[in-house]
C-alpha cells in the first residue's frame, strides 16, 4: 500500500520528463508552426476583410474583396480554369507517360544505365532554365522544333505565342521532366512478385491481361500517390507559366517594365500567378488573401484525399 | 512411337526457333521506342547546346548547326555583371538552407516515429498540410512581416531563416526512413546508458545516412531551383538575386541573343547535373522514398 502511495509522484515525474523530452525534439517545428503556418493563415483570413494597399492602415470592408475577386475580377474564373485544365490533362497525361516510361526502362536489356540516365536527366534541370530552354525550342519563328516540324510538312503551331497552344507546351514541358515519376514507378514494377506473372502465363494471358490483372492492381497505391500529389503540385503551378510568358512575350525589363502574368491572353494564367499579381503588382493585399484562400481550401481538399486514402503514403503505426 | 519422337523433335526446334524469333523482335521493339524517348530527352539539350555556340547573326535564323563555334559565348555569359554574385547568393541560400534545414528536422522526425505522445497523429497530419501548402497561400502575411517588422526584405534571410524551424517534406521523409531501422537498435542503446539525443545522434544518425544524403540533396536543388521565394523577396535588389531570378533578367537584357541565353541557362543546369552525377544513388534512393516506402 506505502509502496503505491510512493511510486505514483516518480510515476508523474517520469512522465512530464518524457513530455518536456518530446517538447524539445519538436520544437523547431512547433515555432516553425506557429509562425509560418498558423500565423500567417489567420492573417491572411483577416486581411481577406481588410482594404490594405501595404501602407496605409487596413480599412474593414466585410465581403468587398470577396464580391470583388469572384464578381468583378476579370482573370478569376478564366485562371481557376486554367488551373483545373492543368490539374486534369497535366497530372492525367504525367501518370500515363510516366508510367509507360517506367515500363520502358524495366523491359530495357541492352544500354539499361544509359536509357535511365537519359530519361532522368531533363528532371534535374532548373524549372526557369528548362522554361526558357523551351521557349527557345518552341519558338514559333526560329525554334528548332517548328523548323524539324515544317521540314516534315506538318503544321507549325504558335505554342507559348498562342493562347490555343500555350498549356499544350507547357503540357509537354511537363512530360519533359517526367524522371520522378519514372523512378516511383520502375521500383513499384520491379516489387511485382514474378510469380504472379508466371501464374498468369500459365493460364494464358497475353500482354494486355496480364497488365491488367497483374501489374496494375500490384502498383494501383501507387499510381494514386502519383496522382494525388500530382493535383497538389499542379494547383501550385507557377514558375514555368511565369517564366514562359514572360520569356515568349519578352516583356521581363527589370524594374521599369511590368509584367502581368497569363501571356497569351490569360491561357497561362493559375491560382498562384494571381496572389502574385493581386498582391504584389497591384498592391491589393485584401483581394490577393481571397484567392489564396481559395487556393488553400482546394488544396487542403486534396491533401485529406491523400491522407484519408493513405495511397501508400502515410503510416501511422510503426 | 517411333512416329511421335519422330515428329516431335522437329516441332520442339521450330517451337525454339518461334520463340527466339519473338524475342528478338521483342528486343528490337522495345529498344526502338528506348532510342526514340531518348531522343525526346535529349534532343532538348542538344539544341540548346548547339545554339549556345553559335554567333549573334546566326542564332537570329532557324539553323540547327553551328558554322563557327564561339565558345567565348560561355565566357561572355560569365562575365556578365551580377553573374558571379547570382552564383554566390545561390550558394548561401542553398547551402545555408540545407544545412538549417537538416539540422532542425532531424529531432523533429525521431520524435514523430520514435516518441510515443498524445496528439502524434494529429502533429503528423499537421506536418503533411504543412508539406502540401502551396507557399502562395500564406506569402503575403509572411512578406509584410519580413518586410514592415524586420525590414529584410530585399535580402535571402527571409528564405533562410525559416529554414532552422524544419521543412515538413524532409520531417516526413526522414520519419518514414526512421520507422523502417528496427526497435532493438534504440533498445540497445538505453540499456548501454545512452540518453534519447545520443542515441539519436550515436546510434540513428549514421544508420539514417542514406536518409539524410537525399533529403539534403532534395533540400539543395529545391533552393537552387526556388524561383518564386526570390522573386518575392530579393527582386527590389539586385545585389540578392539568385541564378534562377537573375536568369529570367538576363534575357530580359540579351532578348535577341537566344545564344547567350542558351549559354547562360547551361551554366545554370551545369551544376545540379554534375551533383546528380556524383550522388546518384542518394538521389534515387530519396526519390523512390518518397513514393514507394511507406
Amino acid at each position: 500500500m506505502s509502496s503505491t502511495i510512493a511510486v505514483a509522484p516518480a510515476l508523474r515525474r517520469k512522465r512530464r520528463r518524457q513530455t518536456l523530452r518530446t517538447l524539445a525534439f519538436l520544437s523547431p517545428w512547433l515555432i516553425g508552426f506557429g509562425v509560418f503556418f498558423a500565423y500567417p493563415l489567420v492573417s491572411t483570413v483577416y486581411f481577406s476583410f481588410m482594404k490594405y494597399d501595404g501602407f496605409s492602415a487596413p480599412v474593414f470592408t466585410g465581403l468587398k474583396n470577396w464580391n470583388y475577386v469572384f464578381n468583378h475580377y476579370p482573370f478569376f474564373w478564366q485562371g481557376l480554369r486554367n488551373t483545373l485544365w492543368l490539374v486534369l490533362v497535366m497530372v492525367s497525361l504525367r501518370v500515363l507517360f510516366g508510367l509507360g516510361i517506367g515500363m520502358l526502362i524495366t523491359k530495357v536489356k541492352t544500354g539499361a544505365g544509359f536509357f535511365r540516365t537519359a530519361f532522368y536527366l531533363p528532371y534535374l534541370a532548373p524549372p526557369v532554365a528548362a522554361t526558357t530552354a523551351f521557349a527557345f525550342l518552341l519558338n514559333p519563328g526560329t525554334g528548332p522544333v517548328n523548323h524539324l516540324l515544317g521540314s516534315l510538312g506538318l503544321p507549325q503551331p504558335g505554342w507559348f505565342n498562342d493562347p490555343d497552344w500555350s498549356k499544350p507546351a507547357l503540357s509537354l514541358l511537363a512530360l519533359w521532366g517526367i524522371g520522378d515519376l519514372m523512378v516511383i514507378f520502375m521500383a513499384a514494377l520491379l516489387d511485382v512478385p514474378r510469380e504472379q506473372y508466371e501464374a498468369a502465363e500459365l493460364d494464358g494471358a497475353r500482354a494486355w491481361h496480364k497488365f491488367r490483372y497483374v501489374t496494375y492492381p500490384n502498383i494501383s497505391p501507387i499510381v494514386m500517390f502519383a496522382v494525388v500529389t500530382g493535383v497538389i503540385q499542379t494547383m501550385q503551378y507557377y514558375t514555368q507559366a511565369m517564366v514562359a510568358g514572360k520569356v515568349a512575350s519578352g516583356v521581363i525589363g527589370g524594374s521599369g517594365q511590368q509584367f502581368e502574368p497569363g501571356y497569351p491572353h490569360g491561357s497561362t494564367w493559375t491560382l498562384p500567378q494571381m496572389v502574385y499579381s493581386l498582391g504584389f503588382q497591384r498592391f491589393d493585399t485584401g483581394s490577393a488573401c481571397v484567392v489564396a484562400l481559395v487556393l488553400f481550401g482546394l488544396s487542403m481538399a486534396f491533401t485529406s484525399l491523400l491522407l484519408r486514402r493513405r495511397a501508400g503514403f502515410v503510416t501511422s503505426e510503426d | 512411337m517411333t512416329a511421335i519422337t519422330l515428329s516431335a523433335k522437329p516441332t520442339a526446334t521450330v517451337g525454339l526457333a518461334v520463340a527466339r524469333r519473338r524475342a528478338a523482335l521483342h528486343w528490337v521493339a522495345v529498344h526502338s521506342m528506348a532510342v526514340a524517348a531518348a531522343l525526346f530527352f535529349l534532343l532538348p539539350f542538344v539544341f540548346v547546346f548547339l545554339t549556345s555556340v553559335m554567333t549573334d547573326r546566326q542564332a537570329l535564323t532557324s539553323d540547327l548547326w553551328p558554322q563557327h563555334w564561339q565558345w567565348s559565348n560561355y565566357a561572355k555569359v560569365w562575365n556578365t555583371p551580377g553573374f558571379l554574385v547570382w552564383w554566390r547568393n545561390t550558394l548561401l541560400y542553398a547551402g545555408l538552407g540545407t544545412a538549417l534545414t537538416v539540422v532542425s528536422s532531424v529531432p523533429v522526425a525521431y520524435a514523430l516515429a520514435r516518441f510515443r505522445f498524445r496528439g502524434r497523429n494529429l502533429a503528423l497530419m499537421a506536418v503533411v498540410s504543412m508539406m502540401m501548402l502551396p507557399p502562395q497561400v500564406t506569402v503575403v502575411p509572411m512578406y509584410l512581416f519580413w518586410a514592415k517588422q524586420l525590414h529584410l526584405s530585399g535580402s535571402l534571410w527571409p528564405l533562410i531563416i525559416p529554414m532552422a524551424c524544419g521543412d515538413a517534406f524532409t520531417i516526413f521523409l526522414l520519419r518514414q526512413f526512421l520507422l523502417t531501422i528496427p526497435k532493438e537498435y534504440v533498445e540497445a542503446a538505453r540499456v548501454d546508458g545512452c540518453g534519447e539525443l545520443r542515441t539519436l545522434l550515436r546510434v540513428i544518425l549514421p544508420m539514417a545516412r542514406p536518409a539524410v544524403a537525399a533529403v539534403a540533396l532534395f533540400q539543395f536543388f529545391y533552393c537552387w531551383n526556388d524561383y518564386f521565394g526570390p522573386q518575392i523577396y530579393a527582386s527590389e535588389n539586385e545585389g540578392a538575386w539568385t541564378l534562377s531570378y537573375g536568369l529570367e533578367s538576363f534575357k530580359g537584357a540579351h532578348h535577341t541573343n537566344w545564344n547567350l541565353t542558351m549559354a547562360a541557362t547551361l551554366l545554370v543546369m551545369a551544376p545540379v547535373i554534375v551533383l546528380f552525377f556524383f550522388a546518384q544513388k542518394a538521389f534515387i534512393e530519396g526519390v523512390t522514398l518518397t513514393g514507394v516506402k511507406g
